[in-house]
């Protein structure tokens, strides 16, 4: 195990985080904080309770969930996008380091990002509404779990595109929209029954679910299958890395 | 001398069909300068890039100091450091950071004093702090050798070195490399510059097609393949050549003000005195001799060319 440039690659990729820390941190902060005045406090004080549980209370976990995709899908994939994009990568490719190595340093900076940003929304929502964490460990576990899945998939994002617009197309017209309709703002046993099966197919259902149930012990499928739908996931996207270092794709001709 | 890289029947096909090497064999013997000369598409780049583990090979192998760069490529690379040709830096790191990267990523521990060195023999300490975007293009490349040097490496590949780099740095440059050479450093540069293959270089491989046409020593390459030319600068101009003086390595240029003629080193015979004499004869006078070997550049030009009209 190289760990030398495990370390050199995950702080060269922090040390981007912190000199770009209004891009990173800041406006996903910014931009949750107007989901919170707006659906929290200003509508959700006119809504109804869901399973108990506050309106604005109800959809932190969700919020957090939706800039977490995103952060981490944005991030992971920009992170290695860039030297491909300017050439630098030739460095990373002729040096001893495995594959594993260079996924551990990139995916690890990248994750670590998002977990950062999660707990730090969470804090920020605390300036809007109560809310409680009924099981704090679970909480992080799933954070963790999530951050780590979606800065696999970003990665993923990032040697497949081939532009700009690429970049941001998966987050743009996938990962948003899953994120709206798996719940981020409703329980999905609010919908007709039809849709209740249909939204069954969309795998954020089950991260908001899991990640909800960890605050305020409701959900709407058992926490037993967010969780192994959630590590399904990443598994795929270990399997499509490990072929993409096998085969070379994009990376080595 | 030990091999200290092995390249064994390389082929490479790109997927778009092109064939960049084809069945290559090398030999690089440790610590020397081995420069390899070949035109724009030769495969120059395409050979480097598969030894330092850019690109992956079509067929054949490559062993670095007896590891196969694929089975053992931890071994292997760790040996080698890369300098690319195009310029790519990461524009908004200092040049401290990007060089502790390198550092870094070829598996050795922090050592500052390493940095500074290297930073100091390039003269870019005073810039260390600097981010890259704000330094020149010469600067920008030293960045970039800085970085191959960072972790020590024993192998330094060079890919055109000096393109676009102004003649004072040039010089720099090459007194940098004779100064690695001389601490046990291997190095392997391409170049498109002949003059620098042939002040530079131990020995020289010609590649063309991605075919090796030839290696040899460069003195060996020079004195093989290298003619001498007399030019003799006439007081009158000629018309024409005299017809006594018919001779297929004599022409006349300069519009009949020199008379040139080329001739074999390597010869015992080598006719220059029976030119003079026969000058002398024919009442031509002149003003000046002038005699020159004729450069590396052309002795490429020799060897390439047939291999284009063949191509053709």
């Amino acid at each position: 195990m190289n760990v030398h440039a495990v370390r050199a690659i995950y702080l060269f990729e922090m040390a981007r985080m912190w000199r770009t820390l209004l891009q990173s941190l800041a406006s996903p902060v910014i931009s949750t904080s107007l989901y919170f005045v707006v659906f929290g406090s200003a509508i959700g004080s006119r809504m109804m309770d869901i399973e108990g549980v506050s309106y604005g209370a109800f959809i932190i976990p969700g919020l957090i969930m939706l800039m977490l995709l995103n952060e981490s899908i944005s991030n992971a994939s920009f992170g290695i996008y860039m030297p491909r994009f300017t050439g630098t990568i030739y460095e990373v490719m002729s040096a001893p380091v495995s594959p594993l190595e260079i996924v551990l340093g990139y995916v690890g900076a990248a994750a670590t990002k998002s977990v950062i940003l999660g707990l730090l929304i969470l804090a920020t929502a605390r300036l809007f509404v109560d809310y409680e964490v009924l099981h704090p460990i679970w909480m992080l576990g799933f954070l963790v779990l999530t951050a780590v899945t979606f800065c696999l998939f970003g990665f993923i994002i990032g040697i497949w595109a081939d532009g700009f617009e690429k970049l941001q197309i998966i987050p743009m017209m996938i990962v948003t929209p899953l994120a709206f309709l798996g719940g981020s703002f409703y329980s999905i046993s609010m919908l007709p029954p039809v849709w209740q099966t249909i939204t069954l197919f969309n795998p954020v259902v089950y991260l908001i679910s899991g990640f909800r149930w960890s605050f305020y012990g409701v959900a709407d499928v058992h926490i037993g299958i967010s969780v192994t739908m959630t590590l399904v996931f990443l598994l795929v996207c270990v399997a499509v890395i490990a072929w993409i270092f096998r085969t070379g794709y994009r990376l080595k001709p | 001398m030990a091999s200290i890289i092995s390249v064994t029947g390389l082929s490479k096909t790109y997927e778009s069909g092109f064939r960049a090497l084809d069945g290559v064999d090398l030999a690089i013997r440790q610590g020397e300068i081995f420069a390899l000369l070949g035109p724009n598409g030769a495969g120059k780049t395409t050979l480097i890039s598969i030894v330092c583990g850019l690109v992956k090979a079509s067929a054949g192998s490559v062993t670095v100091d007896g590891h196969d760069i694929v089975r053992d490529y931890r071994a292997a690379r760790a040996l080698i450091g890369l300098v690319p040709q195009e310029l790519t830096s990461d524009m908004f790191e200092t040049v401290w950071a990007t060089v502790s990267l390198s550092r870094g990523l070829f598996g050795k521990p922090k050592a500052p004093a390493h940095i500074e060195r290297v930073l100091r023999d390039l003269s870019l300490w005073d810039k260390r702090h600097e981010k890259i975007m704000a330094l020149s293009g010469g600067m920008k490349r030293r960045v970039l050798i800085a970085k191959a040097l960072a972790h020590e490496p024993r192998i330094l590949f060079l890919d055109e070195p000096t393109a676009g780099v102004d003649v004072s740095l040039r010089r720099d440059m090459w007194a940098m490399v004779r100064r690695l050479r001389d601490s046990g450093v291997t190095i392997i540069l391409t170049t498109h510059y002949i003059e620098e293959a042939e002040e530079m270089a131990d020995r020289i491989g010609v590649i063309n097609g991605g075919k090796i046409i030839l290696v040899d020593d460069t003195q060996q390459l020079m004195s093989k393949l290298g003619s001498r030319q007399l030019s003799i600068h006439l007081s009158t101009p000629l018309p024409e050549i005299p017809s006594v003086l018919a001779d297929a390595s004599l022409t006349l240029s300069d519009g009949g003000h020199t008379l040139v003629y080329s001739f074999d080193t390597q010869r015992e015979h080598t006719g220059v005195a029976e030119l003079l004499r026969s000058l002398e004869r024919e009442g031509i006078e002149f003003r000046d001799l002038h005699s020159s070997q004729s450069s590396l550049e052309d002795i490429f030009v020799d060897l390439v060319a047939p291999a284009r009209e063949t191509a053709q």
